[in-house]
């Protein structure tokens, strides 16, 4: 069941081969949807959701799917499992399903879910595609979240819609930063990030 | 069979397509009535939240809302009621925006735990993204808000999307939308600025220029045709209806 190839296939995307840090994708969403860490956790959720079963449905149809028209199948698979995902929520969970709005639609134009398709999914049987889809979606989700925690804290004073930072502070001069709000402070945030991982990072650093 | 000939790919797209199509169909279909009921529930939500009512969990919510809904009611632009019959003016589509003179303006009647009438009209417009909404509840004097509610479809979050929230909205109580008798609405502009009407003024939200102006054109276009319903409501503050409650205190 997990072979060292498919440990790979789930962990690696955890950090060393991370979607966001290392391969650059998915930064659209990761920039819009990390204001506050309840919708960063749906919007994580529902990739891992759509990322893991496209590659599983493309890597059992990789045999027959006809190479010229490739991207439109895989287009075709993302773009029913992500209305799959948004009518479920709009029928079970309404609340969030109006937060998260146009972004779960966005999935779709989501780079990860084609960069994985292609890379992965087209030449891998289904089970390491499925790690791989899990994988590359918590890694997706783990720096969602992070980036989400600063943005939230110092952008709001609070953590999943609950205040943290005491009235004491703000009575004594603390202000909110407005500017963590807006997408320009989630991009330097995320640049932080990609520092940090890459100065521990060794392998990883570019000459 | 060949994977790349003209057949098998067009062949290949036909099937996958026929196939996909009637899958998200079904789904849709065996969603649509959960769907319908959630929507229906949180305007219900939105219309209790203009009145300052809460609804403990929302398996409540359509309980406490007959409860306090007495009455819908449909005017026309001249005050006058074309109907009132049930759930007449839930069911508007504030999306329709038909020509003054046609345009039937929903108004929703609502009796308060202290006894106090109050009135919500509906408001529709758009903002940065999408459409906004909201509910405006009115004193049943015509002219003093009492409480509002505004919603959006995708109005960025932090920014615009802060129309939703308890603060913004809190704003609005006790305006006044007649000064000395001439119905000029509300504006929402920005801290500072003077509203060269003399319409009473909102705060807008900084960061969120066109949402807020969204707001603003929003009240401008949905409470205006309501100035002949409201002058009446001010001359007579219990408008009568067929099906009219009678104990309502009235007020002095």
């Amino acid at each position: 069941m997990l072979s060292k190839k498919n440990k790979e296939a789930l962990f690696n995307p955890l950090s060393k081969d991370n979607p966001v840090l290392v391969q650059i994708l998915g930064i659209c969403s990761a920039l819009a949807v990390t204001a506050s860490l309840e919708p960063a956790i749906v919007m994580g959720i529902s990739v891992i959701a759509v990322l893991a079963f496209s590659n599983v449905i493309i890597s059992l149809l990789r045999k027959t799917i006809p190479t010229a028209i490739r991207i439109i199948v895989q287009l075709v698979v993302v773009a029913a499992l992500v209305i799959i995902v948004q009518q479920i929520l709009i029928a079970y969970n309404y609340d969030v399903s109006k937060q998260l709005s146009v972004f779960i639609g966005l999935i779709i134009t989501n780079c990860i879910l084609m960069g994985r398709l292609e890379a992965f999914a087209m030449h891998n049987s289904p089970w390491p595609s499925f790690l791989d889809g899990i994988g590359n979606g918590l890694g997706y989700t783990i720096i969602l979240v992070i980036v989400a925690f600063f943005r939230e804290l110092l952008g709001s004073g609070k953590l999943f819609g609950f205040q943290v930072v005491p009235q004491w502070c703000y009575d004594h001069g603390y202000e909110n930063n407005g500017l963590m709000i807006l997408a320009p402070m989630a991009l330097i945030t995320l640049g932080c990030i990609i520092w940090y991982h890459r100065a521990h990072n060794k392998e990883l650093q570019e000459d | 069979m060949n994977k790349n000939s003209n057949t098998y790919q067009i062949l290949y797209a036909a099937v996958m397509v026929l196939l996909v199509g009637s899958v998200l169909a079904l789904i849709y279909m065996a969603l649509k009535p959960k769907q319908n009921e959630n929507i229906a529930n949180d305007t219900r939500k939105q219309i209790l939240s203009a009145l300052h009512i809460a609804a403990p969990d929302d398996s409540q919510v359509k309980e406490i809302y007959e409860k306090h809904i007495v009455q819908d009611l449909l005017v026309d632009y001249q005050g006058n009621i074309v109907d009132s019959a049930q759930n007449v003016a839930f069911d508007v589509n504030m999306k329709k925006n038909v020509k003054l003179a046609e345009r039937q303006l929903p108004v929703m009647k609502c009796k308060m735990d202290d006894g106090s009438v109050k009135y919500v009209l509906p408001v529709y417009g758009a903002g940065l993204w999408g459409p906004i909404w909201g509910y405006i509840a009115m004193n049943d004097d015509g002219n003093t808000v009492y409480g509002a509610n505004f919603s959006h479809e995708g109005e960025t979050p932090g920014l615009g999307a802060r129309i939703a929230d308890q603060d913004f909205q809190d704003l609005f109580r006790d305006k006044h939308l007649f000064q000395q008798g001439d119905f000029k609405g509300l504006v929402v502009l920005k801290k500072g600025q003077k509203s060269p009407t003399g319409a009473e003024q909102v705060d807008a939200l900084t960061g969120a220029t066109i949402t807020s102006r969204g707001v603003s054109d929003m009240l401008a276009d949905c409470l205006a045709p309501y100035e002949a319903f409201l002058k009446k409501l001010q001359d007579e503050p219990q408008v009568e209806v067929p099906g009219e409650i009678t104990n309502v205190v009235k007020p002095q």
